[in-house]
């Protein structure tokens, strides 16, 4: 099949890549680019698991064609953490043992971080209302949203970048 | 360092210790299954069928065949010639079932062929150009029709559909000879005072681990060696059963667990696809991999639970419960799967609840259906015992105006009365019903629940209060319980540089085995937690093992692992001694150090015995060079965790929508190594209980159609569908095993589905509602409300 370059400014870098217009910007994130924090839950929209920020928003990344990537800012789990640094959100998932399996917290973090970055003093009932387009089968979200709670605090004292 | 200036070195056991895993989940740096990548690398997709019933006349691959980068199509028959019917692991008769139909399809999704092809999309593309031509045969869906041999039968040779005929058990019956007799439990019916008796249904559900299921395959020609990754709960099954199927050595067979995205018992069984993809890379030598995807998992993972019965209660006016009798009739679809058949029997082994019944009597019958099989999820046969005996004493509180709390406590197992003989043959290890009970309604304010129930009432709203009480069977167990084999391995080694790797066979998919099983070690050794390292998970790694299923792993896992440790803490203490020149008696284990009793500067590090005993000049007499050992445990009984779960409930009057209000749980697991960690497995329970109980169904249509394919069509909990979870425990150890762990992961869901249950009924109480069959539909209520059946 005809592949098509597109160029992508992927966690901060520009990005080179040739896709098949079918291919999903998931997929290119996962099997091109070997990003594979970005996790497919469903393929359909309804798991929050692909979570990415593009262009400054959530989206499913499984529900983007990749082609309409093409001179977005997109920033994936990888791109969360400055270098060694954890986010707010990923040491509070840690602090609050937020996971178990894992599968669904890089949807969950990039979903949390959107949330944070439009509405840092969003109330409970706002981050669960937020929270629910991800999918979690294990933690039953309690320490979820405890642990967005807990970087609400730490992000208020942390340097604002 | 001198010894006096070695940090001390914090407690760990039972301590909220972060966990280990974490910083490489939270940064997307983990590896699961379909993050693998090999050269070469092929993959798989499956036809599969859209009728729930009917016979192959043809299968046309040739369109399949020719499209571009397809390597390989092949159908049932063509498979079946390298490929056996798949094993099961119950004793009861089974249909073959083979990993890809060869001339009967019996549920919606069951694979058809497959395809190998370069990538995942042109494999999926030329699936769909297979045309597959099915003569129908009226689909098999009710069960109770199916059990009079309608509509027709799902396979020859078990007539009126039945996978499991009849088996009778509790008071009356020999086991030996299961001859049954009635007269106790007529005796109790023709005395009672109050009678219960109601037809309850415990619903199909899709266990939905967010990682689908997937696999690898990479046969290597030269070695002939196949290594497997699989997202597995048990990769030591995995490679029996492969070694098996393939009809090579279990030498031949490595099997990996990578990272794994939740299990919740569908990731026990091994499934045909499994299967396939070992075969088919053996056959083309090549390495192939498969990842479902969701509406797969909806179709062609194994289901949880359906079970339906009808229950019988008899008890005196002042509430004490006299006789219990379920007839069980379990829908299992349309396979015998790993453990199908023996699901429904943990059902019966659990119908006497907490309670000193005296006569409890089940009779079970397996059914097969046009549906896709079942098999364990989370809870496994228990939750639906819980069920059905929560809700009979709910509405035998309801019948005699008692609280629901007072019927429970005048019939519970007294603690003294342990280890307690049920009438259904459990032998119960321990157990503190009471103080479980006033705990959790100490912690959710039940009398004061009550008034603002009340209070609600007048004012019109539509509230209910619920309690569910549970005891679960866990930590399996002896071998006599597990086709298995209910034992546990663990090995130890001190390395050369002083630090401890351990393997253990509980491999696990979100437990965090990897930070609890380093705490035991750390604290049993007196070393730093980031000394020890848990390897899990690699059959290439971990000698032997049974796997994580039945909240197994801490009461089983956990203490082969101390054993293997004393073991080699005992070898290690014989080199100390020969270098301190002590007795080895006279030795402690703290801050790293190896010392003499009372004489703490005088110690060796971890890293200078190990030097010591790797290179032992001169080597003491009666040892062996060398600081590594291992150990195989098994328990003599299984453990019996308990709790009690509390909800409350308002009912929308207008939309029927129910929401709950609050959540409390008092847990008792016995002793408990990372609270953090048990909290997260019992929240997590909670959530599916309360998902089954208000959201959660798997619904076919008459014709067999899976109506409820997706997540759109299947709702599992959101964020928004929960409240807090007020949490609590009690600690009642079992003396099953020395570190008195009972297993938590199922616990969750045992108390919350009837809580929840039990609340609806009561806020729909007002409007003569007895009972009300889950999940809780919010037209269902309404319904009710307007006076309507459900
Ligand atoms: S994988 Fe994209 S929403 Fe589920
Ligand atoms: S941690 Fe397993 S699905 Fe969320």
């Amino acid at each position: 099949m005809r592949r098509t370059h597109i160029q992508v400014r992927l966690n901060g870098e520009d990005t080179d890549l040739l896709c098949e217009p079918r291919q999903t910007l998931l997929e290119v994130l996962r099997d091109e680019l070997r990003l594979t924090g970005t996790k497919e839950g469903c393929g359909n929209g309804n798991c929050g698991a692909c979570n990415v920020m593009f262009n400054g928003r959530l989206v499913n990344s499984c529900c983007v064609l990749a082609p309409e990537a093409d001179g977005a800012e997109v920033t994936t789990i990888e791109g969360v953490a400055e270098g060694d640094h954890l986010h707010p959100l990923q040491q509070s998932f840690l602090e609050e043992a937020a996971l178990q399996c894992g599968i669904c917290t890089p949807g969950f973090i990039v979903a949390a971080k959107a949330l944070l970055d439009d509405e840092p003093d969003a109330d409970a009932d706002r981050i669960r209302h937020w929270l629910a387009g991800n999918l979690c089968r294990c933690t039953g979200y309690d320490k979820i949203v405890k642990a967005v709670q807990a970087a609400q605090g730490q992000s208020q004292e942390a340097p604002t970048r | 360092m001198t010894a006096a200036e070695r940090p001390i070195l914090p407690k760990l056991v039972g301590e909220r210790i972060k966990r280990r895993e974490d910083p490489r989940l939270i940064t997307g740096h983990a590896t699961y299954v379909d993050d693998l990548k090999l050269p070469g690398l092929l993959h798989l997709a499956f036809k599969r069928s859209d009728s729930a019933h009917g016979v192959i006349k043809n299968i046309d691959t040739s369109a399949a065949e020719q499209m571009p980068g397809v390597e390989l199509v092949m159908t049932g028959k063509q498979l079946a010639e390298i490929l056996g019917p798949m094993p099961i692991g119950t004793p009861f008769p089974s249909p073959d079932h083979y990993a890809i139909a060869t001339d009967r399809v019996r549920y919606v999704g069951e694979p058809v062929a497959v395809v190998v092809a370069a990538d995942r999309y042109l494999a999926r593309d030329a699936a769909d150009a297979i045309e597959v031509d099915i003569e129908e045969l009226p689909a098999v869906v009710d069960p109770e029709k199916a059990m009079q041999g309608e509509p027709a039968a799902v396979h020859e040779g078990f007539e009126n559909n039945l996978a499991v005929p009849y088996v009778p058990g509790g008071t009356g019956v020999d086991p030996a000879t299961m001859e049954v007799d009635n007269s106790a439990l007529d005796k109790a019916f023709a005395e009672a005072d109050v009678n219960i008796s109601q037809r309850m249904t415990n619903q199909r559900l899709a266990p939905n681990a967010m990682e689908p299921r997937g696999v690898v395959a990479h046969w290597e020609p030269g070695k002939e060696q196949i290594t497997i990754w699989s997202g597995t709960q048990n990769p030591h099954i995995l490679k029996t059963m492969i070694a098996a199927q393939l009809g090579v050595g279990q030498h031949q067979v490595r099997a990996i667990a990578p990272e794994v995205g939740g299990g919740f018992g569908c990731k026990i069984n091994i499934y045909g696809e499994e299967y396939t993809a070992a075969a088919i890379s053996r056959k083309l030598g090549a390495p192939v991999k498969w990842i479902e995807d969701r509406s797969e998992a909806f179709m062609a993972t194994t289901h949880g639970r359906d079970i339906l019965a009808y229950v019988d209660l008899a008890a005196k006016r002042d509430g004490t419960v006299t006789a219990l009798k379920l007839r069980l009739i379990a829908d299992v679809g349309a396979y015998n799967m790993l453990l199908t058949a023996a699901v429904p029997t943990l059902t019966m082994l659990m119908l006497n609840g907490t309670y000193d019944i005296p006569v409890v009597r089940a009779e079970l019958t397996e059914v097969f259906t046009n549906k896709t099989p079942t098999d364990a999820y989370r809870g496994a046969g228990r939750p639906e015992a819980t069920y059905f005996v929560e809700r009979a004493f709910d509405m035998l509180a309801h019948e005699l105006g008692m609280d629901p709390a007072d019927v429970r406590r005048k019939n519970f197992i007294k603690k003294d009365a342990f280890p307690y003989t049920t009438q259904m043959g459990a032998i119960y290890d321990s157990g503190d019903y009471e103080t479980a009970l006033d705990r959790a309604l100490q912690n959710a304010g039940w009398e004061q629940l009550k008034q603002e129930r009340d209070q609600a009432r007048a004012e019109g709203r539509i509230v209910g209060l619920g309690l569910a009480y549970y005891v679960e069977v866990c930590g399996l167990g002896p071998s006599a319980s597990l086709p298995t084999g209910g034992w546990e391995h663990a090995g130890v080694t001190i390395e050369r540089d002083g630090r401890i790797t351990a393997t253990t066979g509980s491999s696990p998919h979100g437990q965090g085995n990897e930070t609890t099983f380093a705490q035991m070690l750390a604290e049993q050794f007196g070393v730093a937690f980031d000394d020890v390292t848990i390897l899990h998970g690699d059959t290439g790694v971990v000698k032997q093992g049974i796997g994580t299923f039945g909240s197994r792993s801490q009461a089983v896992g956990g203490t082969v692992l101390m054993n293997a440790g004393e073991k080699v803490k005992k070898k290690m203490a014989k080199f100390a001694a020969a270098m301190l020149d002590a007795n080895e008696d006279d030795l402690v284990f703290e801050n790293g150090m190896i010392s003499v009793k009372g004489s703490p500067g005088s110690g060796k590090t971890f890293a200078e015995v190990a030097s010591f005993a790797y290179v032992p000049v001169p080597l003491p007499p009666g040892v062996e060079p060398g600081l590594s050992d291992e150990a195989f445990w098994e328990p003599e009984n299984n453990t019996y965790p308990f709790g009690c779960h509390i909800v409350m409930m308002e009912i929308d009057r207008e939309t029927g929508e129910p929401r709950l209000t609050k959540v409390v749980a008092v847990d008792d697991a016995g002793t408990i190594i990372n609270p953090m960690i048990v909290d997260g497995q019992i929240h997590g329970g909670l959530a599916q209980g309360i998902g089954q109980a208000m959201i959660e169904e798997v619904v076919y249509d008459e014709d067999g159609q899976l109506v409820t394919g997706s997540f759109m069509d299947y709702a599992i909990p959101r964020a928004d569908d929960l409240p807090w979870f007020e949490m609590d425990n009690t600690v009642t150890t079992t003396p099953v095993n020395p570190m008195g762990a009972k297993g938590v992961g199922e616990a969750g869901t045992l108390g919350s589905t009837p809580a929840v249950v039990n609340a609806a009924v009561d806020a729909l109480s007002p409007f003569g509602v007895k009972h009300v069959d889950m999940m809780l539909r919010p037209e269902k209520l309404w319904r009710l409300m307007q006076g309507g059946g459900a």
